[in-house]
This record gives C-alpha cells, structure tokens and sequence, in this order.
C-alpha cells in the first residue's frame, strides 16, 4: 500500500495485480461469489418448472427433479389444450394486451406531447392534476362501485378502460420529448401543420425508445393482471383471462393439500387437482412470451425507469 | 417572407393579452386542447370519481339508490371499525408486511447496485442484470406458485437442502404455519424486485464522476473504502428520494401477494387491510364498511408521505415536495 501511493497511476495499472491488496482480493471474492448466488437463486426455479414442465407426470411424483427432466416428453403440453378455460382466456389475454398497449400507447403520448410544449396554457394544472393521481387513489370499493355504476361489470372493456392513462407513463414519454429539439416543431408549423400533424408525423416516430418503454410496461401489466378478472368478471367463462385460471388451478393446490382431512369433498378435489407437471407447463406457456421480449427491451426500459424516477 | 415571420410570432410568442386576447390564443392552441381535454375528463371519471365515492363511508350506502337518497350515518362505520378487535390484528399484519418490506426492498437492491458495481468483466455484469429483472416482469401468480414449490414439504428445495444438511430432520410446512408468512412475503418480494429497483441506483452509480475514484486511488483508498466513500455519498439523494416515495406508498403496495401466497390456516399473519376490505366489506355486501378501511389506509398513507418528507427535509435538507 505504501509503495502504491508513490508510484504514479500509469505504471500503477501496469502493475494491478500486484498492487491489489489482500482487502481488495477478498472483496473481489465476495462480489463473484454474490454474483453468481444471485444468477443461481433467480434462475433455477425457472429452470426446474421447465424441467418439470418436460418430464412425464407420473413420474414427477417421486420428486427429485432438479434442471433436467428425467423422462421428456411433450404431453403435458398437449394436456393442455384440452382445457377450455385456458383457450378463452389466452384469447382474451393477448386481445387485452394488444388493444390496452395501443390505446395506453395512443393516449400516453398524445397527452405527454401536449405537456412537453412549453406555450401551452393549461400545461401546469394539467401536470398536477395528473400527478396527484399516483399518491391518492379512491381504493378498491369506490373503485368497484364506480365500475358497477358505468355498468363495465361483466364486460371486456373493464380490463381496457381503468387504467388507460397513467401519469408514470405519460411523465416518461414527456421527459423524452422534452430532450428532443423544439426547432422540428416550429419548422413543421411554418409548413402548415398543426399540432395534431405535428404530433403524429413529427414526435410519434421520433419518441420511439419512450413508447418502446412504455409499451413494455402497459403489455407487461395488462398481460400479468387477474385481479381484475377476479373482481370484475370472475363468474363470466367467455371474459376470462389467463393469469386467472392459471390463479385457479395453482390455488387448487393449496386448497386441496391444506383441506386434505375434509374426507367428503376428497375424491370431488382430486379430480379437479391437476397434476404438477401439467401445472408447470401452463406456467411456462403463461411466462414465456414476456421473457422473450424484455431481454431486447432493456436499453429502453432501464433509460425510461431513470427518466420517469428523475421527473416524477 | 416577412408574412412568414409573423405567423410564426403569433403562434409561438406569448400573444399580447390586450391587443389578440385570451380567444386567439385558445384557437391557435385549439389542437392541443382537443388532444387533452377529452384524456383530463378520462382521468377524471376513473380516478378522481371514486374519491367522491368516500362519501358512502358516511352512509348506510344501498346500492341502487341515489346520492341524496341514502342514509348519513356520520362516522358510524368507523366506530365499528375501531371496535373490532380482528382490525387491530390485520393492521398488525399490515404495518409488519409493510415496514420488512419497506427495509428489505431499500436495502437490498442498494447493496446489489454496489455489489454489481464492482463487478469489472462486462459481459458477466450485463448478465447477471438481466437476469436478475427477470422475475419483475413474471406475474405474481407465477411468482407465488414457484414460491410455494420452492417451499413445499414434499421436494421443495429450500426443505431438500436443509434435510440434505442435517439441519431439519422433519420437513417444515413453511406454507401452513403463520409465523413463517412475512418472512416469506418479504422474501418474495426481494427475490421479485431486487434487480428491478437497482435500476435507478446503477443509473446513479454511473454518473459518478471518474476522477473522484481515480484521485481516492492516488491516495491509496481500497475499494471498500471507494464504496463507502464515493458510491454510496453519491447515490445518497437518489436513495432519500425513492426512500420517501416508499413510504408514501407503504400502505398501498398491494395484496397480491397476501392475497395468492396466504391461504386459511396462516389468515391470522396474512390478511392485510385490502384483503379484510375485501373480505368483509365487499365480498359481504358491506361497501359502507369496506370504504371506511379504504379511506383509512389511504389516509395513513399521505399522513406517512407527509410526515417522512417532513423529517428528511430537516435532517437532510432533501425531499420531495
């Protein structure tokens, strides 16, 4: 350490290793190792539910299956199909994500194109207005009631409309246009256009990162839901979701290992458990399409978390 | 040309109140207005409406009936509330939950960011980051399934490893005894969220400037030293601020996962005040009682905002507001 201080800092880098001190090596160690705990504490039960998703099911019964399957096979995934629920509500899942996205999208930026522009009059009020929204909100019973009274109970538009605008979202997208140069917006106006035109010709393709970000965020929630689906339109087959009847048959579990004394309803319960591997499998068809996207997303996502942090 | 210039003053500049009024300005902006104003009356209807639904909280409210129609009771419903002894339970159960996940989700991915930080081979530390915002974007119905078959007594690891050590010789039912739940709560939580809420703290890191480490290596600080010195003083208004907002928000994070890792042998730790608003106000008929657990939770939650941006603003001379 003595040494380190009076050399200078070239010849210093030539020489690391050797400069390292022991306190250094140690903490190196414990950063590789943490590492790697970390890699293997968030991976492998992702790993085993695939590797249990793959093996026959019978033979997932006597346990033991880590992250390989012990006898493949792809019925499981064929089992699948066979139940009813599960074709309805990945319908309604994907319709819900594809018309929440657009529409939050849609709305999202017009809104946040409007308070970026600095001569707008209400922009201040509007700005408040929204932001007081992500600390009050009304709770879950008003918020029933109000439902229940626009009569969007036991409709799709209920999984739609709520959440259309989110003042996160909106605080993203405008921090972005706010980096973006004011300059395309005079000059496209001495063309003629007005600011609707100038929204969607000029900042919509612009603002692509932010809408890339927002959109992974508005798929990501209206994919993953199911409260919803539980309040609003738990009674109704044809409005169901898939992360709701995944709820259910997962739940089954619990209820019918933790009601095991309850001799009477034992065989009706039996029945309707599914076995473990044909679980898994639905919990993979249900979690793979949003692992396939967010690794492609994260340049945009982690630049609009900072941005959206930074503002709001 | 010179007739260019104008417009452009007309439509960009402040218009002169006395010579083109209020009215010019509102037709020159009039696009704006349209794109805005009908989304305001959107936010209106969807989030502000049911915060005038806290009136049913003082009203025996019937469905069906109108607002004038219904019976006042003034804070009836609040008397029942505070009578009961199963709230004061569930509060419990709520202020815990909260205040170890409030702890362990600031905490946590602090030490992760820092952690990471020194990681110096880039693709390892690019990897091991995505990864670990992995299980943010998996819903917490799978996240509480692969929860409950990581702890389950019959081939669950966790119980596995701990046979496979010697340090249990019987299985613990972690899913079926109350007192395990928060610790496992919290520990979902951690496991869902770490890689997530250290986004903004790495983004913090990297805006360190380089010469304040390059001129703590001159003067011979280890890397401990380098952390604890320049890191950590460097992220310290990010974490403040995030910090405040975490408590603003305590009350209010949810009861998803109470509401699909709980079941009705570990109720007593589990229920939290959502899920007793559910079960008892809304699921019962009881809007009128179940607004009033509502009401409460959020007032708590803004009293907390307030109070904590209060002390930090003292202490810290930091906050949010």
């Amino acid at each position: 350490m003595g040494t380190a201080n009076s050399t200078t800092s070239a010849s210093r880098s030539k020489n690391k290793l050797h400069t390292k001190s022991i306190q250094d090596r140690i903490l190196e160690v414990i950063v590789y190792v943490s590492m790697i705990l970390v890699t293997v504490l968030t991976l492998y039960p992702f790993l085993n539910v695939l590797a249990i998703s793959l093996n026959d099911s019978v033979d997932t019964v006597r346990g033991g299956i880590t992250i390989w399957p012990r006898e493949f096979t792809l019925k499981n995934y064929d089992l699948i199909f066979t139940y009813k629920g599960l074709i309805t509500g990945f319908q309604n899942s994907v319709l819900r994500t594809v018309i929440g996205t657009v529409l939050g999208l849609l709305s999202g930026s017009m809104l946040a194109f409007v308070l970026a522009r600095n001569d707008f009059g209400g922009r201040r009020w509007i700005s408040m207005f929204l932001a007081i929204t992500m600390y009050v909100s009304g709770g879950m019973i008003p918020g029933f009631i109000l439902m229940k009274d626009l009569h969007l109970i036991n409709t799709f538009a209920v999984y739609v409309l709520p959440g259309l605008v989110s003042a996160f979202n909106i605080f993203v997208i405008r921090s972005f246009i706010d980096g973006l140069p004011y300059a395309l917006q005079e000059s496209a106006k001495l063309d003629g256009a007005n600011d609707f035109v100038i929204y969607w010709r000029v900042i919509l393709p612009l603002c692509k990162p932010a809408l890339a970000t927002v959109a992974l965020f508005l798929a990501v929630g209206q994919w993953n839901s199911w409260f919803d689906t539980y309040l609003f339109n738990g009674s109704n087959e044809t409005l169901t979701t898939l992360q709701y009847e995944l709820m259910k048959i997962l739940q089954s579990t619990t209820t019918s290992a933790t009601n095991s004394q309850d001799a009477s309803n034992m065989a009706e319960r039996m029945a309707q458990v599914s076995p473990e591997s044909v679980k898994m499998a639905i919990t993979i068809i249900v979690t793979v399409p949003i692992l396939i996207v967010y690794p492609f997303l994260q340049k945009y996502f982690v630049k609009g978390m900072t941005l959206g942090a930074v503002k709001s | 040309m010179s007739k260019r210039i104008l417009e452009k003053e007309s439509v960009y500049k402040k218009v002169s109140p006395i010579r083109k009024g209020k009215w010019k300005e509102w037709h020159n902006q009039r696009y704006l207005y349209y794109m805005s104003i009908p989304f305001v009356l959107w936010v209106f209807v969807f989030q502000y409406f049911p915060l005038w639904g806290w009136t049913m909280a003082f009203q025996k409210y019937r469905p069906g009936l109108g607002f004038f129609e219904q019976k006042w009771v003034g804070l009836e419903h609040f008397r029942t509330l505070f009578q009961d002894d199963h709230f004061y339970q569930v509060l419990r159960n709520t202020l815990a939950m909260s205040f170890m996940g409030l702890v362990a989700g600031f905490v946590v991915p602090v030490i992760f960011a820092l952690i990471l930080n020194e990681v110096r081979i880039g693709v390892m530390k690019r990897f091991v980051q995505t990864v670990s915002y992995l299980p943010h974007f998996v819903s917490w119905v799978v996240a509480a399934g692969i929860v409950t078959k990581m702890l389950s007594t019959d081939g669950g690891v966790v119980n596995s490893i701990l046979l496979g050590l010697n340090l249990v010789d019987q299985p613990i039912p972690f899913m079926s005894q109350g007192h395990w739940f928060w610790y496992i709560v919290t520990s979902a939580d951690i496991w869902k969220e770490t890689g997530w809420n250290a986004i903004i703290y790495l983004a913090a890191i990297s805006s360190i400037g380089p010469e304040l480490y390059e001129a703590a290596r001159v003067d011979g600080a280890s890397r401990l030293k380098q952390m604890w010195h320049i890191t950590l003083p460097g992220i310290r208004p990010t974490i403040i601020v995030l910090l405040i907002m975490s408590i603003g928000h305590l009350l209010g994070n949810g009861f998803e996962k109470q509401f699909l890792l709980g079941n009705h042998m570990v109720i007593d730790y589990s229920e939290v005040l959502d899920l007793y608003a559910l079960n008892y106000g809304l699921s019962m008929g009881r809007y009128s009682f179940g607004t009033a657990i509502n009401i409460f939770n959020s007032v708590i939650s803004l009293f907390l905002l307030f109070a904590a941006n209060g002390i930090f603003k003292r202490v810290t001379k930091e906050s949010i507001m």
